[in-house]
């Protein structure tokens, strides 16, 4: 009846959703059991629609299964679709099908073959995928192309649902055979299916490229479909040519790729080309080419749909990065329209600020001061600060900035406002003492401000030039009132504001200074605030002199660029073009679930080593500073430094002072020692890990390089913006202390400069000299009187250094006079870790006065002439373990081994040796944890007997 | 690869799921739901939206969400280009793409995802194939199928989908053999107050209606094939010959498709057919403001210009417009706050102007910012970049086939601020 009324109205499905009843399950169940086929067929179409409004219709399983065994196509698959969806609640029935199945994969025709052997795959009932393997197995070798396609995908299938049968069951080699199939759809499936299984197995050799694989590869991808093509050129990506002619003869056969019709496609070319390119000599001619070809189909994407836009956006905001010249010429395509999605308009916006450039920067500040007159508030906050990135990135333009944001804030939309002061304050630290008469309008809006990144932004504005300010007391006293309701941003840059005013103008700010410093010491939990407070405080009462040199240093000028991405994140995120990472600018491991270890991809090395410096022959790599996540991911993945949130530095130089200063160290201390100049090398980023720290923290960011706190540091871990460079203006040291390397003697550097002891000035090095620790002195005597009765003291320290004979300088020290003595050291004396480990406080007297100053030695004078660890490492050579390095650390020895499987695992090792004990400890690192038991009880056999 | 897809309303039901690998609950969506939630406009849903286990990957098509997930790397774009083609292939088969037509035909939809996707692998996605395997319903053959008992799915293995034309069926067999292709252009351009342009390019593609019996091989050739330097073509194109000889060589699909996509961006090769004088003002003090457009040609290359059409989206205290058209009629929505100026035919003697006051919500402040104008437009007989197909010729088959080319050049993006 309902059928008929279905019928004569209306021909569509949605009479099947008619039945709401309760008996509507009863009545499905005798409609299916009906005689008449039609009918059979209509109540399966039933089912199959409530099943997809996601109706509970699992009840009928036998029901529907009986009508398994038909000849009708569509009956056939619309139960197959059923029994996918339902087979897993009901295994035991499930097996009645298997037979049909087993039948169906022997049918002479090979559409029903390939949807039996397909849908068997589909149903993730282990006891089914027993009775699957041997009809997948003659499908896979079945004569017909598109049967072998589907088993191919079917392979994959299994192995998600049961990857131990299908290695036992040999699939993969049959599998990897598929690659050299006639037909190249069979070739892109298999390529697909393997790259699929290869995910969850990074160990394994699946996709095991050569150049003649390869060429089979390239073959099929000129004739299979869009989809298949994006399967190959993503494996072809993977593979790392031999030398740059087999480099160039891939890209030229990917090349046309470039003008296919589905986006995804040219994405995946694109990353094939990028990567290649890397191999080929920038001389050749062909690489001027490729970079021609590469910039068309780019710019195709971004007259696409907005949401392959966006896609096509974030990777191309990586290419930029890599390779500027691409799109140096296409600023325009990148000019927002009014009705663009705002996530296509924030990233074009991006671009657009890589792409500045002197040549084209008139245009870019004309089109992002439209933009900030637009409706959208996040968007017109990202122009106003992209103004400003202009001004920082192209000096020529940073007058035009100025006077832009001055325009802007004219207008007095309030939002507006405080992001154009925020950058303000950016462009003050890139070019100071050029704009400062703008001080006068920024002070107009001053109650304005209600957002704490711009109130601080100010208050470091009225602070840094609190001298050209008037009435910078009454201003900074403003914003005193309300001082615990200000965030800890606000309170900190208050503070550092108010103590700049306090060494600026002494007379008229007393009462501030204290009350600022009560504030922040007294009534504040904060430790952040109040170490800082208590710093001041000591600083102010010790030696306003000191102070005034420490406050009021010179900042470091901020760099041009601040959030490119780190280098070699850069080159892992141009091998993932196209993918969740390259959208997300994370390397995969950050965040793909599931995928076990993913490899790191490289660039390849080009041919030439001679030109490493790859963007750019004349360029200087500029100065990096990873964005908070990736920074984050780094520290912890490279162990540096002790990521205990309760340090507040990274910097060394930050937390001498601090131990200093808060009643540690040495404290007899009659003046502030910390000042004392180190030799420091600027950091350069190529060095060790340790030297990350150094970099990271003494660099400042846009996000607020405000002269801020040592709490921003581990505040920045968390949400707060990174104030990185915050102690930029508190202890202008500039980074670590770099160590010499290598076994040599380090010239004399001067550790004490003579202005700061009263005319004694102290070079020096350490050497090691037949067993025994030297220090070596020069004294130089640059005052007018005579230095006699020298002595010298060490605090304590991390290795129990202390002098082991007097400092012996025998005859009295005249004007101008400089004699070199070597102090012989010992190491029993008192131990006390130092932070840098290796930093050494000393003391030395003469008739005048108690100087001190801190130098750093190298280690390797503490390594041990007897740290041969050759009797442990020969023995296990001997078994194959090698030795890749040794390290003597905190008087222990380490050694650092490999050791290869013969099925490809790589175990790492970690050895820790006490002099004179016969104890090792052992750590292990490696992929599959299940061998390290026995590795471990293998080094215990190789070194016992 | 691809794990499941659900398709929601507008207003956030759930309206269908299907899963190509496991069943994934329901509740994934309510990620998506939170981000709907804080994009406001459906257009501005982020494309990728990030869940502690899975990634949506959406789109936005007719008032539905199209979303998809996965759970292991796979490219977006890939995903992307899957969900257009979904849409594509609905409104092929259905005529549109709306949730009453896919609720309407939710069995042949269901069949339909089966086929197009193996295991989240792309398996069917040509059209041509797709109607080999699930025909498209129509009033008649359902009819036909209920009293013969024949099905509405395919018996046979389809032909194309093993040769290495899979985008072709054999067999192909027409009383009237005719091919015809369409170049259509469109104008994106940003004018500025000044009426200079900020930016233009042209978006042109060539639609192919092609029913020519048997295997054919095609050949299309243009006059001036050096302005082409940025295509991107349908799979069928052989790439090597344009390469060498810059014609276009290809055996085609049967029925529409697009044969090819340019782009046009040398500044002096895009014109721009009109130009907008206007003035649109807002007084400091008495709520009101003033409107004035009017609009003329400029590089029509002597046809005439239709259908022009400005839309300006006026700032949220615009409360109404008393205007005077010269030319077409003008309407206001008082809700989304659009002003639409339907003109029609550009008379290049007696140029179109719109003039009167605009009246602001009393008190509230001057608008920050001044409202962009979208321009529609087209030009019949005319690809605008100049592009003209010299001829076509066909090997293979020995009838002769009917042949003809239309152009037409319209508005894209075309926005003048203010």
């Amino acid at each position: 009846m309902r059928e008929n009324r279905g019928l004569g109205s209306k021909m569509t499905d949605s009479k099947y959703f008619t039945t709401t009843k309760k008996g509507e399950i009863f009545e499905l169940k005798a409609e299916l059991n009906s005689d008449k086929k039609e009918k059979k067929k209509e109540a399966v179409k039933k089912v199959i629609a409530s099943m997809t409004v996601g109706k509970d219709v699992s009840a009928l399983f036998p029901d529907v299964v009986n009508c398994m065994q038909t000849d009708n196509l569509e009956l056939k698959k619309l139960v197959y679709l059923y029994l996918m969806n339902y087979a897993k609640s009901q295994p035991d029935m499930a097996i009645m099908a298997v037979n049909t199945f087993v039948k169906d994969c022997e049918d002479p025709n090979p559409l029903i073959r390939a949807l039996a052997v397909r849908t068997m795959g589909c149903i993730r009932v282990d006891k089914i995928t027993e009775y699957l393997c041997e009809p997948l197995r003659k499908c896979l070798k079945d004569e017909d192309p598109y049967v072998r396609k589907t088993a191919a995908v079917c392979v994959a299938k299994l192995h998600d649902i049961n990857a131990q049968l299908v290695e036992d069951q040999g699939f993969l080699d049959t599998l990897k055979d598929l690659i050299s199939d006639s037909n190249p759809m069979v070739v892109a499936n298999a390529v697909a299916a393997l790259s699929e299984i290869a995910e969850s197995h990074p160990n394994s050799n699946l996709l095991d490229l050569n150049p003649q694989t390869i060429n089979k590869l390239l073959t099929a991808l000129n004739e299979c479909t869009e989809w298949g093509q994006i399967f190959i050129l993503d494996c072809l990506a993977n593979y790392t040519p031999r030398d740059d002619r087999e480099s160039q003869s891939i890209c030229e056969r990917v090349t046309p790729r470039l003008s296919h019709a589905n986006s995804a496609v040219v994405l995946s070319a694109v990353k094939v080309l990028m990567k290649f390119m890397e191999m080929l000599p920038k001389d050749l001619d062909y690489y001027g080419t490729l970079l021609k070809k590469l910039a068309p189909p780019l710019v195709t994407l971004l007259s696409a749909e907005p949401e392959l836009q966006y896609v096509a956006l974030r990777n191309i905001n990586l290419i930029v990065q890599k390779r500027p010249e691409i799109l140096k010429h296409e600023m325009k395509v990148f000019f927002v329209k009014y009705n663009d999605p705002i996530y296509v308009k924030l990233e074009k916006l991006d671009i657009m600020i890589r792409l500045a450039s002197q040549a084209n920067i008139a245009q870019v500040l004309a089109e992002l001061k439209e933009y900030a007159t637009e409706v959208d508030v996040d968007f017109v906050r990202k122009a106003v600060r992209a103004i400003g990135r202009c001004a920082i990135k192209v000096e020529q333009s940073a007058e035009r900035c100025v006077s832009t944001l001055l325009d802007l804030i004219q207008t007095k939309v309030n939002y507006v406002v405080q992001e154009a002061i925020v950058v303000i304050k950016d462009i003050f630290r890139k070019y100071p003492n050029k704009y400062e008469s703008v001080i006068a309008t920024l002070c107009e809006n001053l109650d304005s401000l209600d957002e704490p990144e711009a109130r601080a932004a100010m208050i470091w504005i009225v602070g840094e030039y609190a001298e050209r300010i008037d009435n910078a007391d009454e201003l900074l006293e403003s914003f005193l009132e309300g001082f615990h309701d200000e965030s800890t941003q606000v309170q900190l840059q208050l503070l550092t504001a108010i103590v700049k005013l306090f060494l600026k103008k002494p007379t008229e700010t007393q009462e501030l200074v204290q009350q600022v410093l009560s504030l922040a010491t007294q009534d504040s939990d904060n430790p952040d605030l109040r170490d800082r407070g208590y710093i001041y405080w000591r600083l102010l009462s010790t030696d306003p002199v000191a102070a005034k040199e420490v406050v009021l240093a010179e900042k470091p000028l901020i760099s041009e660029e601040t959030d490119l991405i780190e280098p070699t994140l850069l080159d892992e995120l141009i091998c993932h073009i196209g993918t969740l990472a390259s959208v997300y600018h994370k390397p995969p491991s950050a965040f793909v679930e599931g995928s076990r270890g993913v490899q790191h991809k490289r660039l390849p090395a080009r041919a030439g080593s001679s030109d490493v410096v790859q963007s750019g022959v004349s360029e200087a790599p500029p100065a990096v500073i990873p964005s908070q996540g990736d920074l984050l991911g780094d520290l912890l993945n490279l162990d540096v430094a002790p990521p205990t949130a309760s340090v507040p530095s990274v910097q060394p130089s930050m937390q001498l002072g601090a131990m200093d200063l808060l009643g540690g160290g040495l404290d007899s201390l009659p003046s502030v020692s910390h000042r004392t100049e180190v030799q420091s090398p600027q950091p350069s980023s190529d060095n060790s890990e340790s030297e990350l720290g150094g970099d990271i923290s003494g660099s400042p960011s846009m996000g607020g390089g405000l002269g801020g706190a040592p709490a921003s540091i581990p505040a920045g871990l968390g949400s707060a913006p990174a104030v990185g460079g915050g102690l930029g203006d508190l202890f202008d040291l500039g980074g670590g202390v770099g160590l010499p390397t290598g076994f040599y003697v380090a010239p004399k550097t001067v550790w004490l400069p003579a202005m700061k002891a009263k005319g004694l000035e102290i070079s020096g090095t350490f050497a090691r000299r037949g067993g025994t620790i030297q220090m070596d002195l020069s004294l130089t005597n640059k005052a007018m009187t005579v230095m006699t009765d020298f002595a010298i003291q060490f605090n304590r320290n991390s290795f129990g250094m202390a002098p082991a004979g007097p400092l012996q300088v025998l005859t009295p020290l005249t004007p101008n006079q400089t004699i070199d003595v070597s102090v012989p050291l010992g190491t029993t004396g008192p131990v006390m870790k130092m932070e840098p480990l290796n930093n050494l406080q000393v003391a030395v007297k003469n008739n005048i006065d108690v100087f001190y100053f801190s130098c750093q030695y190298p280690l390797s004078l503490l390594f041990v002439e007897d740290g041969k660890m050759d009797a442990a490492s020969n023995k296990l050579q001997g078994s194959n373990i090698f030795t890749i390095a040794k390290r003597t650390v905190d008087g222990q020895d380490m050694l650092y081994q490999s050791i290869k499987l013969t099925n490809g695992i790589w175990v790492l090792a970690e050895m820790r040796m006490q002099t004179g004990s016969p104890n090792y400890a052992l750590s292990i690192k490696c992929r599959a944890p299940e061998v390290s038991q026995f590795v471990y009880q293998c080094f215990e056999l190789v070194l016992k007997n | 690869m691809i794990h499941s897809l659900f398709l929601i309303n507008n207003v956030g039901d759930l309206f269908l799921e299907k899963h190509w690998k496991s069943v994934i609950s329901r509740s994934v969506c309510d990620y998506f739901f939170e981000a709907r939630e804080k994009a406001g406009e459906p257009d501005n849903v982020p494309p990728v939206i990030r869940t502690p286990h899975h990634y949506l990957i959406n789109i936005y098509r007719d008032k539905i969400f199209f979303v998809s997930v996965i759970q292991t790397e796979v490219p977006p774009l890939f995903v992307i280009e899957f969900l257009h083609r979904v849409v594509e292939t609905f409104q092929d088969y259905f005529g549109e793409c709306s949730e009453t037509i896919i609720k309407d035909n939710l069995v042949i939809v269901y069949e339909l995802l089966e086929e197009m996707l193996d295991n989240g692998f792309p398996l069917a996605t040509e059209s041509n194939i797709l109607k080999e395997l699930i025909r498209p319903p129509n009033i008649l053959r359902s009819m036909v199928n209920t009293i013969t008992g024949s099905s509405n799915v395919g018996e046979t293995l389809p032909t194309g989908q093993l040769s290495t034309i899979p985008w072709r069926r054999a067999g192909v067999k027409y009383t009237n053999n005719e091919a015809y292709f369409d170049v259509v252009e469109e104008i994106d351009a940003i004018l500025d107050k000044s009426g200079s342009t900020v930016f233009a390019e042209i978006q042109g593609v060539i639609e192919a209606c092609v029913k020519l019996s048997g295997m054919p091989d095609l050949t299309l050739s243009f006059m001036n094939p050096r302005l082409l330097d940025d295509v991107s073509f349908h799979p069928c194109v052989r790439y090597k010959r344009w390469e060498s000889e810059r014609v276009i060589s290809f055996i085609p699909p049967d029925g529409n498709f697009q044969l090819m996509s340019y782009q046009i961006s040398a500044q002096n090769l895009v014109a721009i057919p009109v130009y907008v004088k206007q003035n649109i003002c807002f007084f400091e003090t008495g709520s009101s403001g003033r409107l004035d457009i009017t609009v003329g040609p400029k590089q029509t290359m002597g046809k005439t210009v239709e259908c022009l059409v400005v839309t300006i989206h006026m700032p949220k205290v615009v409360l109404s417009v008393h205007l005077n058209a010269t030319q077409g009629t003008y309407n206001y929505d008082l809700v989304t706050k659009i002003l639409v100026w339907d003109i029609g035919r550009l008379n290049p003697q007696k140029l179109p102007c719109l003039k009167g006051s605009l009246s602001l919500q009393s008190g509230a402040p001057k608008p920050e910012e001044n409202p962009s104008l979208n321009i529609d437009l087209k030009i019949q007989q005319l690809a605008i970049s100049g592009l003209k197909v010299n001829r076509l010729d066909m090997y293979g088959e020995k009838y002769k086939p009917f042949k003809g080319v239309k152009y037409v050049t319209k508005a894209g993006k075309f926005q003048v601020r203010t």
